[in-house]
């Protein structure tokens, strides 16, 4: 298999970054999951995809819209209707949906190569990412496990809740760096950690 | 200004996109009606107050929606499925002749 080559390298300086009161509010890492992948369904294969998804990923997901659900390496959730984002630490998760997932049932597209996932993590990660997005991230209005599909400057952006102070950001692949850079400007005046 | 989206709740104007005036309704590809093609490609109704329309949550879940906006006060009446919503011939008349 193709080696993922992340866009990020260029500008992944690892260190503390602290603002004027010597604070690091947020740490930001890239994840790099090994797949990232989208799973679509027919108006009535809706529940099938979502027994493929708990059959591979061991995660069990409702019906209701940016539902979702995190165990450890292994990630799902809404998107859009009959939509579902999938990323695990391992390679080759289109390859193993496909072998489960036929025509009839869903749509399998493999992102891996297009695109990245960023992690910002803190007590100050729903202040950062308030800056961006016209989105209530508190915990009440966007539990643990919570995606959404929003955008930034009319660029995509699928967000998922991983715990009560981590998310993972899926961006284009080509729109990473540029995204990084802003989201590294925004946490500043918080300070922030890059891992 | 917000807009409900049925699927994702209410989200900021900034992630949608309009997409036209929903009142009108493509003639039959078949059709050679010139009037017909001429209302459905330039008659508008311009109305002031409540106006269908159609939007698309591209910055969201990208579903097509039929929106009911007022065009006075931007209030947004109702927000559904395009599918579910797709306006008759007999609307698109009425319409026309307004405009
Ligand atoms: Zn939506």
């Amino acid at each position: 298999m193709v080696d993922t080559v992340s866009p990020l390298e260029p500008v992944l300086n690892r260190g503390r970054f602290a603002n004027t009161a010597a604070q690091t509010g947020v740490v930001i890492s890239e994840p790099a999951p090994g797949s990232i992948v989208q799973l679509a369904a027919w108006p009535d294969t809706d529940q099938k995809v979502r027994e493929a998804i708990a059959s591979v990923l061991k995660l069990n997901l409702d019906n209701s819209p940016g539902a979702g659900a995190v165990s450890g390496h292994r990630a799902a959730f809404n998107i859009a209707p009959r939509r579902y984002l999938l990323a695990e630490e391992d390679e080759g998760l289109a390859e193993r949906l496909l072998s489960i997932v036929p025509a009839d049932v869903g749509s399998v597209t493999d992102l891996s190569h297009g695109r990245t996932a960023i992690r910002i993590d803190g007590e100050k990660s729903e202040w950062i990412l308030a800056k961006f997005f016209a989105v209530d991230f508190s915990l009440a209005r966007f539990p643990v496990g919570q995606g959404v599909s929003t955008s930034h400057h009319d660029i995509f952006t699928q967000i998922q809740r991983r715990s009560e102070t981590t998310f993972d950001l899926y961006v284009f692949r080509s729109f990473a760096r540029s995204f990084w850079r802003s989201l590294c400007h925004a946490s500043e005046e918080t300070g922030y950690e890059i891992r | 200004m917000l807009i409900s989206c049925p699927h994702c709740g209410p989200r900021d104007v900034s992630e949608f996109t309009y997409q036209g005036d929903g009142n009108r309704v493509r003639p039959d590809h078949a059709s050679t009606d010139i009037g017909a093609w001429n209302a459905y490609v330039y008659d508008r109704v311009n109305i002031a107050g409540e106006h269908n329309e159609i939007w698309q949550h591209s910055g969201g879940c990208r579903m097509h929606l039929s929106v009911t906006r007022n065009t006075l006060t931007h209030k947004i009446s109702s927000s559904t499925p395009v599918q579910a919503a797709r306006p008759t011939q007999k609307a698109a008349r009425k319409s026309r002749t307004k405009a």
